[in-house]
Order: C-alpha cells, then sequence, then structure tokens
C-alpha cells in the first residue's frame, strides 16, 4: 500500500512486525512477546496520528489512490446495478457513471464520479472530472427517479467539472446550474455521500441533498487549497495554510451546520479496510432513507429548499 | 544650472509627475488603448468611441441606464460575516472594511425595484468593484431578498452579474450559494413571473454555474466574459492555446447559451420591449400605479402592488404551483405581502 508521509512511522512498525513474524518460530515465546508490544504501539499509533490530522493531511487520506471509488460502492452495496449510458443530446460521460439498481430491495438510482484507479481506468474516467454531458446525464437520471418514483443515491469524488475548451463550449456552467436545479425539483429523497473529494461546483451539481454526509476523512471545498493558495497567497506552496481556512473537513463542515452527518471510517482511512468503509456508508443511507420514508414529493421539496435556505443565516 | 535642469527636474519630474494623462480628464480604451475624454464616455455609456468596446461601468450608473425613472432600493437582510474567520496575507474583515470604503455598500449587490419599460421590474445587480463581485452569503441572500420582492410585487427579475465567482473567503458558505441562488430563481419561475439574466464583463465560476445560466432570456453586452473555468486554469490543463474569442459573449451565442448580444445603447429598449411581450400579453394599456409607495416587503393593500392587481390577474393566470417555497414561513415580515399575492391567485 502506498504509505503517505505521515504514515511512514506507522508503515515502518508494522514492516518490523512483518519481519519479525517471518524470522520467527512458534516456539519463540521472547518474539512472540515482541510482535504483540509493537502491534500495540502500532495501533496506538494509528489512532493518535489519525484522530488529529490536520487538514492538509485529511486531503491526502481523501486523495488516496487506493481508497474505494464510486464503483466500489456500488459493487458492495447495489444489487442489479444497470449502468446507463449518455445525456440524449451530445455523448456519454464516463467522469459520471449512473444506473439503476436495488439498495436492500429498494429500487434506486444511483450515480457518481468515479475516479479510475489505474492509469488505463482513471483516462478511461477522465479522472472523475465531469463534463456538461455528464451532468445532463445525471439532470436525466433524476427526471427518470422523479418519473418512477426511485429514491437517488449520489457518490461525490471528484476534483470538479472538467475545465476545458469542449466542455465550456458545450455549456458547463449552464449544465451544473439546471443539474442543481434538477436536484431540488427531484420528488424523491436524494441522498449524497462525499466519499472523497467533493470539488466546488461540480460536486454540488448532483449533491443538493435532503442529506448530505461526509466521510470521516473526505474534504468538500468551493475551490481546491491548491488554487485557492496560489490566487490569495499569491504561490501554491501555502496549499496547507489554505487547506486550514477555508474549513474543508467534515468535522468543520459539520459545526457549521452544512452537512447532516460523518460517516466513521475504519481506522487509519478507508483505504486500509474498503468493505467496512462500505458497509459504514450503507448504513447511514439505510438511516437517512428511513428518517424521509415514506415521503409526500411536495413536502420533500419544500424541505430541501427552506434546509437550503436557511443555511449560513444567523 | 544647466545640470540641474538637464539632469535633476527630469528626475524629479519621473518621480513625482505631472502626469501626461490626468486621472479625472482622460482614460484610455482597455481593448484599442484609444484616449477617451471623460464626457464622450459618460455621454457614450462608458463605450469607447474608437472600437465600441464596453468598458465596466458603475452600478449607479446601469441602474440609471436602465429603470424609467426613479428606483427603490431593496434592502437585503445582514449575515453572518466572516463565518470561518479566514485569513490569508490579510485577514478576510479587513478586507471586506477595504471594499465597503470603497464602495460605500455593504456588499457586491444591489437590489432595487422599479419600472423598465412601464412594466415592474426588481433588479439584483452586482457591484464588481466589491472584492470582484464575488458571491458570498450576503450576494445569495441579495438575491434570494430580490426573488422574494418579485414575487410579493408580481414583478419581473432582472439579474446583472459582474462577478468572478464564489468568494473563497467564505468557503463552503459560498458554495451552497450556488443552490440557494437557483431556489431563489425557481421562485419567480414558479410565480409565471419573467426571470432574465443581463450577463455583463465578466460571469464566471459559481456565479454562471447557478441562477445566471438559468434565465428565461440571456441578454449579453458584448465581448463580456462569460465561463466556467477561468482561461488560465483551462490553458494548464489542456496545455495548448485557446481559440480566439472564446468565452466571449458572442462565442457563448454561437454556443446556444445566450439569446442575444445587446449593445448597451439598446440595452433599455431590448429589455423595456421583452418585458412588455412577457407581461403585457395583449399590448394593453396598464393602469398607472405608484411605484415603492410601500417599504421593502411590506405591501399595505392589495392596490399598493405593483401591477395594480385586476389587470395583472385578468391578462396573466396566476400559475398556482406545488413546490414554490413561501417566504414568509421564515420571514415573518414577509408574511402580509404573500398574503396579498395569495388573494391575487
Amino acid at each position: 500500500m502506498a504509505a503517505l508521509d505521515f504514515e511512514k512511522p506507522i508503515t515502518e512498525l508494522e514492516g518490523k512486525i512483518a519481519e519479525l513474524r517471518n524470522m520467527t518460530s512458534s516456539k519463540d515465546f521472547s518474539i512472540a512477546e515482541e510482535i504483540n508490544r509493537l502491534e500495540s504501539k502500532a495501533e496506538k499509533l494509528k489512532v493518535s496520528t489519525y484522530n488529529k490530522l490536520t487538514p492538509a493531511q485529511k486531503i491526502l487520506v481523501a486523495r488516496h489512490s487506493e481508497r474505494p471509488h464510486f464503483l466500489d460502492y456500488v459493487k458492495g452495496m447495489i444489487t442489479d446495478f444497470t449502468p446507463l449510458a449518455g445525456d440524449r443530446q451530445f455523448g456519454e460521460d464516463n467522469a459520471l457513471v449512473g444506473g439503476l439498481g436495488r439498495f436492500q430491495g429498494q429500487s434506486v438510482v444511483v450515480m457518481g464520479q468515479e475516479k479510475g484507479h489505474d492509469t488505463e481506468t482513471r483516462i478511461h474516467h477522465n479522472f472523475g472530472m465531469a463534463k456538461p454531458e455528464g451532468y445532463r446525464k445525471a439532470i436525466r437520471l433524476m427526471e427518470m427517479a422523479s418519473q418512477f418514483q426511485l429514491p437517488v443515491l449520489s457518490f461525490i469524488d471528484t476534483a470538479g467539472a472538467y475545465p476545458g475548451v469542449e466542455a465550456e463550449a458545450r455549456g458547463q456552467a449552464e449544465a451544473i446550474a439546471q443539474s442543481i436545479d434538477s436536484c431540488l425539483r427531484l420528488r424523491t429523497p436524494m441522498i449524497s455521500v462525499v466519499i472523497g473529494e467533493g470539488g466546488s461546483g461540480g460536486a454540488i451539481a448532483i449533491a443538493t441533498a435532503d442529506r448530505v454526509y461526509m466521510m470521516e476523512h473526505s474534504i468538500y471545498s468551493v475551490i481546491s487549497p491548491e488554487g485557492c493558495a496560489s490566487i490569495l497567497w499569491r504561490s501554491a506552496q501555502q496549499a496547507e495554510e489554505a487547506a486550514t481556512a477555508l474549513k474543508l473537513t467534515a468535522q468543520d463542515l459539520k459545526n457549521l451546520k452544512l452537512i447532516d452527518a460523518i460517516i466513521p471510517e475504519p481506522l487509519g482511512g478507508a483505504h486500509r479496510d474498503p468493505s467496512e468503509a462500505i458497509s459504514s456508508v450503507a448504513t447511514q443511507i439505510e438511516k437517512g432513507l428511513s428518517e424521509l420514508s415514506p415521503w409526500d414529493s411536495e413536502r420533500l421539496i419544500k424541505r430541501r429548499q427552506q434546509k437550503y435556505l436557511a443555511m449560513g443565516r444567523v | 544650472m544647466n545640470w540641474l535642469t538637464n539632469l535633476i527636474r527630469p528626475k524629479i519630474r519621473s518621480i513625482v509627475g505631472p502626469k501626461d494623462v490626468p486621472d479625472n480628464l482622460w482614460q484610455k480604451c482597455s481593448s484599442c488603448e484609444g484616449m477617451l475624454f471623460h464626457r464622450d464616455l459618460a455621454e457614450n455609456m462608458n463605450v469607447c468611441n474608437h472600437c465600441g468596446h464596453h468598458l465596466k461601468i458603475s452600478v449607479a450608473e446601469r441602474l440609471d441606464l436602465l429603470f424609467d425613472g426613479a428606483y427603490k432600493r431593496v434592502d437585503v437582510p445582514s449575515v453572518p460575516q466572516d463565518p470561518l474567520k479566514f485569513k490569508d496575507k490579510k485577514k478576510y474583515t479587513d478586507r471586506l472594511k477595504e471594499a465597503q470604503a470603497k464602495t460605500g455598500e455593504k456588499d457586491a449587490i444591489i437590489v432595487a425595484e422599479g419600472e423598465i419599460g412601464g412594466m415592474p421590474v426588481v433588479v439584483a445587480a452586482f457591484n464588481f468593484d466589491f472584492m470582484g463581485g464575488s458571491m458570498g452569503a450576503a450576494v445569495g441572500e441579495g438575491i434570494v431578498r430580490a426573488a422574494e420582492t418579485a414575487v410579493a410585487r408580481n414583478a419581473a427579475l432582472l439579474a446583472i452579474p459582474a462577478s468572478g465567482g464564489a468568494r473563497m473567503q467564505e468557503g463552503m458558505i459560498s458554495l451552497i450559494q450556488l443552490p440557494r441562488s437557483v431556489i431563489a430563481v425557481r421562485m419567480v419561475k414558479d410565480s409565471g413571473l419573467p426571470y432574465i439574466v443581463l450577463l455583463t464583463d465578466p460571469t464566471t465560476g459559481g456565479v454562471s454555474a447557478s441562477f445566471a445560466m438559468l434565465g428565461d432570456i440571456h441578454i449579453a453586452e458584448p465581448g463580456c466574459m462569460i465561463g466556467f473555468a477561468g482561461k488560465r486554469v483551462i490553458e494548464e490543463t489542456i496545455r495548448e492555446q485557446l481559440p480566439p474569442g472564446f468565452q466571449t459573449a458572442e462565442y457563448l451565442k454561437d454556443h446556444g447559451m445566450v439569446d442575444i448580444v445587446v449593445p448597451r445603447k439598446d440595452l433599455k429598449e431590448t429589455l423595456s420591449r421583452i418585458l412588455n411581450l412577457l407581461m403585457n400579453r395583449t399590448g394593453g394599456l396598464r393602469p398607472k400605479g405608484k411605484i415603492g409607495n410601500a417599504s421593502p416587503g411590506k405591501v399595505t393593500n392589495a392596490n399598493g402592488a405593483l401591477f395594480g392587481g385586476q389587470n395583472r390577474s385578468s391578462f396573466a393566470p396566476h400559475t398556482t404551483t406545488v413546490n414554490q417555497v413561501d417566504p414568509a414561513n421564515d420571514r415573518p415580515e414577509l408574511k402580509e405581502s404573500a398574503r396579498v399575492t395569495a388573494s391575487q391567485k
């Protein structure tokens, strides 16, 4: 597993433990004791490290390449997943994947940005950066959800909407604006989970929901700390400072009452135990859906709008 | 004396002036670099008389240009300032104070009501001089208030963005202004009232990705910059030169995102015509009502409402909507006006 800089003391310990394990025979009690001692030390170190990650460190965890991505969550909690393609206007966008499926027996629309896990899949999914056709596909799926009374689950993991000439030419801004409007007009419950990186307009386009949850070590921000630093500090070197100032961690955003709940991650981050992370998310989604069901579409829409109107007021 | 006149005097002059071009009288066109005399410029609505380039115009001038006559400012409720206690090289509170001192305004948005072409209109105009017109909680609140006022007055909503996008110093609070402004637009649309966007230079980032791209009609000033991602970000991503005219009003029109590109001198006439086409549908004369005889958010009786109640209800069936947010719920002061609108339905 690719170790992050601040994880080095932990991985060094784990390396030592593995070495000792290789050396020892089952009869050697003193070495077994030493292994136990080191293991509890490693555990304590993990707890103390992960309990006080700085915002900059959280960004590294949130962007960790081995962190479970959208399709891992689909695989882990959605049955009968049937991906649907295309915006019926221009094309298909593999950065924003979506379709039909079942969550604990209930038919749902599920969608999210997929970053990919190796060079080939990353290029295929355009690193999770959607173009207008991706957001227009999301709009199409949300309209389908309204028509067939299906709740919508969205998973957010993107550095942002794709900044490119063709994306601008096809109306990236308009597509995002319409997608936000679609979220607000959706006639069924919508739950959004920030599983990694929530990058600005490209994220909120499919995350204006009845319930917005964030993974313990995920981030959600109006601008990347690198971008913020280069504009306000005039140097990308200040990204760490910007990360702190932007208040982009799940904990900060819960305090600001901008999200509804934080989903705990396995010790040491979701990438250390993806299946545990996925099942925690499923538990929280189940809780959210049961809070919102049964639903009355008019009331649901009204409450969703009032929730956003009330945000940030005195 | 020679060394003094030849050497020292030019040096002093280069330090302290006199300047070749006095600031207050002459100005250079930012496009063709032609010299513009201040009086010509004012007469020409801040449009370069050499090349037709549309220079920036102050909000006050803009409103004077568009409204038929007098207009009334609508108060925007205060929001918590500096919710994140943000500090970069400077404290956000200091930046706010500076911008307030510079502009004499509380934040980057001005809401006003009046008539354009005889039609009642609420205008939400951005002030680019206030931190680049960036959108934080105060601006979002301004758009919501503008929409609520438009609905209460049976008026059209005209948004005039001039903004670099979301206000970074408010972090995620600024990002949630995207859905909040979209809700505002929805209130107006669901009431069957026109929502028109006049795109001005620049309209980018979170502002373009929300209310600014959701108009019933999109009008843009010639040459203004409209887009989602900044040019530099795009160039860094694709590592190539951008096509000429990229992200201009004309480019957006060619790509189906803008209805009409209108020179500044024709704006009032175009807006008047469109508002009349949408609101005065049978071409009948509208009984003259007084504008702004009630303070914002307070309409004392049905006759005090703009559009004279009767004319409006007989010409324009008010679509009853289901998912419209009732502003009276969290705004007690709006209760009265909401009742008036309801009785007109």
